[in-house]
């Protein structure tokens, strides 16, 4: 693998070809606020408040574009802004809309704080679960037992237990529950807990 | 038909067949496609078998189920060949008679005949009628000529020349710059050329021994037909595979030959019932001749494909999502890039592109590149199959050539819009295009011009709308597709689709707010920049286009509460004109609500409290009445006072 220079918000860095920007950008020491990101998982790009402007390309075909920074390759002689007049305003509505789904989550409140973002900006509609993915993901790539999975696609879209699989597994486990930036995978644990046979769960 | 091993071979059972078929015969052409079977084609085939056998001339007339002919308005349609009689909206009780009368006097039976509303004359040429007279039909016109399940209509018209002409005449190189110099741009929506993406599949490098290679354990690059047409009014993807899968296959062997791949998936949804059974054995028969399989031709050329069908998901026609569906994983888009070409199926290389692509290679490889690239405009070249539905009165599947004017689609072709009503908008490229106004009817369709519109080709529905259709509905209608559609993987598709559509349905049930409107832009310019998929990054466009043409519908709705077209039932209320209701109790008798007062010779009155809106009393008032109409945002006028409600009538008045 060789390296590759690049520069992000003025700062040259070099890292190895196929690292991600974000992970260029905390070889810096620079912050880039995420959601869905967790150092022991395979980048997912579901909440985009990672998104960064790159300028990339040759001379003749350089080009501007927003792009998630937890899945975008570093490439060679890109230049990066992490923070700018329009990433601020996207990552606030990012953060408005995640809100109205869970407005009471610490962490969201505490990036809404940090970018300014409104509570009550969009029409509240809890379901409480952001979409992350960090339950389903850990479950099935660290744990590799598929105990949660999402259902429903869409706007209908929510994360489940799976009776068959939690029921077994989930009680001596619960490592996603710390991972969880609301209190949404709890109460579907209770939840599903309240179907499976009582004894199973011992 | 035994194994044909090489091109002379082909070229020998292609002679065979043409030697067997006089062009002078007659013969009756019924299209089975999934339109005409839907009024009743199927009945209408086995109609003219039993009336041609029973009048002894099943030797000299031949019969044939063929694919779309695209006139879907009017079907079941016949043609009667060879000179050509079209005969629309045929019954099976027709039948007797047009072969009496067609097939045995040779005489035309006028009234099945098209009647062009212009002329007042009969049309006796199914390519004289209007509908077909403006279009250019390269790829879609021998739907109509042949059975799908015959391969040797397909030879008969030339088929597997092209493929032939690859193999042995043009290197895997030659065949991608002719597909290049040709200008072929991806049909399936994007239009990314064609050409380019195939050399990109082409340079890429297996991974040695692959990552997992899939259930069959092959490795290699793979190439895929996107048949997961999924727009609303959408068609042309199953027409062509339903009505000429060979063609299709052809492509899709001379793009394996050019990429390299030794694998073929078609992925075409499980709606989609005859287009699986027609391509399931078109693939079958194939490989019994050695079309397909190993040693295509006697090539060398080793080329296998599969039929997969998908679950019937809007977001599996992204590739990379369908390709994820492929694997068995649920259909949600990844990040590019890689790009599929690069790492695709089970990580091989591998090469999506959509049916009408596939099928307008073969035309191509034969052609020449000059002769498709001689149609269209700077962009974009060839012809683009568009299905014409909406308002409009020759619905239908019609192809075109590139830079055509709008304008000539709808009115030339499509017949303007029916009962007398106005054109206002025309929609493009499915639910994340765009509504295209009045002014810009003049437009030369292709993929730029209607980019620059802000709208996009997409796969190419167009759907026409009247004056009463309401624009901010129209975008409400296509987000609220796009929320059930959307993965539901990232933030800005799933969380601003939502918020968008509530803001849209409370506009349209007259309760926007202030700020209503800005927060839709910043809605939209977030999933545009910010989504994951092209699916996100295309979702804002039928609000962004229909407030870009239509702004001030959107101010009245939220301003005065009021639709301009009429039609947000919230916002409109029904009123009876006083001057002009005979009390003929009509309308009061057919109220579901009993909200309509009155009596014989007593003005009736519609009680607004009890009123939902359902416009029953509208549909039911007498033409020569035109009593009862629609209002919006303004007072409903105070009803007449009991005595101004009476109607003396001159007759029973002047009665003793």
């Amino acid at each position: 693998m060789s390296e590759i220079q690049l520069e992000i918000d003025g700062r040259a860095v070099r890292v190895e070809e196929g690292t991600t920007i974000l992970a260029a950008a905390r070889k810096l020491g620079i912050a880039i606020p995420t959601l869905c990101d967790h150092d022991g998982l395979e980048p997912y790009g579901a909440c985009r408040l990672c998104i960064v402007e790159v300028d990339s390309g040759g001379p003749a075909s350089r080009r501007s574009r927003v792009a998630a920074s937890c899945v975008a390759p570093a490439e060679a002689g890109a230049v990066v802004r992490t923070r700018t007049e329009k990433l601020d305003r996207f990552r606030r509505t990012l953060l408005e809309l995640e809100l109205a789904r869970a407005p009471d989550s610490p962490r969201l409140q505490e990036l809404a704080r940090e970018h300014g973002a409104r509570r009550d900006h969009f029409d509240g509609d809890a379901s409480f679960c952001i979409h992350c993915g960090l339950c389903v993901r850990y479950c099935a790539e660290v744990k590799q037992l598929h105990a949660v999975g999402f259902i429903d696609r869409g706007i209908r879209k929510e994360i489940s237990f799976l009776p068959e699989i939690a029921g077994r597994e989930c009680e001596a486990c619960k490592e996603c529950f710390p991972l969880c930036p609301t209190s949404y995978l709890q109460a579907a644990y209770v939840l599903m807990r309240s179907f499976v046979v009582p004894s199973r769960m011992k | 038909m035994t194994r044909i091993a090489s091109p002379t071979e082909l070229e020998r059972i292609r002679a065979e067949v043409l030697a067997g078929r006089d062009p002078e015969r007659p013969h009756v052409a019924v299209c089975v496609g999934t339109g005409c079977l839907a009024t009743g084609a199927r009945a209408v085939l086995a109609a003219f078998e039993a009336a041609i056998a029973e009048q002894g001339i099943d030797a000299t007339v031949g019969v044939r189920g063929t694919g779309c002919h695209g006139f879907c308005e009017r079907g079941p349609i016949v043609v009667i060949e060879p000179a050509e009689i079209c005969y629309l909206q045929v019954k099976p009780e027709d039948v007797p008679e047009l072969v009496r009368e067609t097939l045995v006097e040779k005489r035309v039976v006028e009234r099945l005949l098209y009647l062009d509303p212009r002329s007042g004359e009969r049309v006796v040429r199914e390519s004289d009628i209007p509908f077909y007279k403006h279009q250019k039909r390269l790829i879609f016109g021998p739907n109509r000529t042949i059975d799908p399940t015959s391969l040797e209509d397909y030879l008969a018209i030339g088929g597997f020349r092209a493929l032939a002409r690859a193999l042995f005449k043009r290197t895997p190189e030659q065949v991608i710059e002719e597909v290049k110099a040709a200008g072929l741009r991806g049909r399936g929506g994007a239009g990314f050329p064609t050409g380019v993406k195939w050399g990109l599949a082409r340079e890429a490098e297996c991974e040695p021994g692959g990552r997992s290679s899939g259930a069959s354990g092959a490795s290699g690059k793979v190439v895929v037909v996107n048949c997961d047409e999924g727009d609303p009014g959408a068609y042309m993807d199953r027409s062509l595979m339903e009505g000429n899968p060979f063609c299709v296959l052809e492509g899709l062997t001379i793009g394996a030959y050019a990429i390299g791949a030794s694998e073929g998936y078609i992925y075409v949804r499980q709606e989609y019932g005859l287009a699986v059974e027609n391509v399931g054995r078109a693939l079958r028969r194939l490989e019994e001749v050695g079309l397909l399989g190993d040693d295509v031709l006697g090539s060398g050329l080793s080329f296998r494909v599969k039929v997969h069908r998908g679950a019937g998901a809007f977001v599996c026609g992204e590739e990379t999502a369908l390709l994820l569906s492929l694997e068995g994983k649920p259909g949600e888009p990844r990040t590019r890039p890689p790009y599929p070409a690069v790492r695709g199926l089970f990580g091989r290389p591998t090469n999506i592109n959509n049916v009408e692509t596939w099928a307008a290679v073969p035309r191509i490889v034969s052609e020449g590149a000059a002769a498709f690239a001689a149609i269209g405009t700077a962009g974009s070249k060839g012809t683009k199959i568009f299905s014409l539905v909406g308002k409009i009165t020759n619905t239908g599947l019609v192809e075109v050539p590139m830079g055509i004017p709008l304008r000539e689609i709808v009115f030339e072709i499509g017949g303007g819009i029916p009962g007398g009503m106005r054109f206002k908008a025309v929609q493009t490229g499915g639910p994340s295009g765009g509504c295209i106004p009045e002014s810009q009817l003049d437009l030369r369709v292709d993929f730029d011009e209607l980019t620059r519109a802000g709208s996009m080709m997409g796969s190419g529905g167009l759907i026409v709308m009247d004056e009463e259709t309401c624009m901010v509905d129209v975008a409400r209608y296509f987000i609220e597709f796009l929320t059930d559609e959307s993965c539901g993987k990232c933030a800005p598709c799933r969380e601003g689709l939502r918020q968008m559509h509530r803001i849209l349905t409370r506009i349209t049930r007259g309760e926007g707010r202030e700020g209503d409107l800005e927060r839709l832009l910043e809605l939209s310019a977030l999933a545009k920049e910010v989504s994951l998929c092209a699916l996100g990054g295309t979702a804002p466009n039928p609000f962004l286009s229909t407030y870009r043409y239509f702004r001030e519908e959107y101010e009245a709705h939220v301003k005065e509460k009021r639709c301009p077209a009429l039609a947000c039932k919230a916002l409109v209320r029904y009123v009876i004109d006083p001057a002009r209701c005979t009390a003929c109790l009509i309308c009061m008798r057919k109220c579901p609500e009993g909200a309509i007062d009155g009596g014989k010779h007593r003005i009736h009155v519609i009680v607004q409290e009890k009123c939902t809106s359902c416009g029953t009393c509208l549909e039911v008032c007498p033409a020569r009445f035109g009593a009862v109409r629609k209002i919006s945002g303004v007072p409903v006028p105070p009803p007449p006072s009991e005595e101004e409600r009476v109607i003396v009538r001159k007759k029973k008045a002047a009665a003793p």
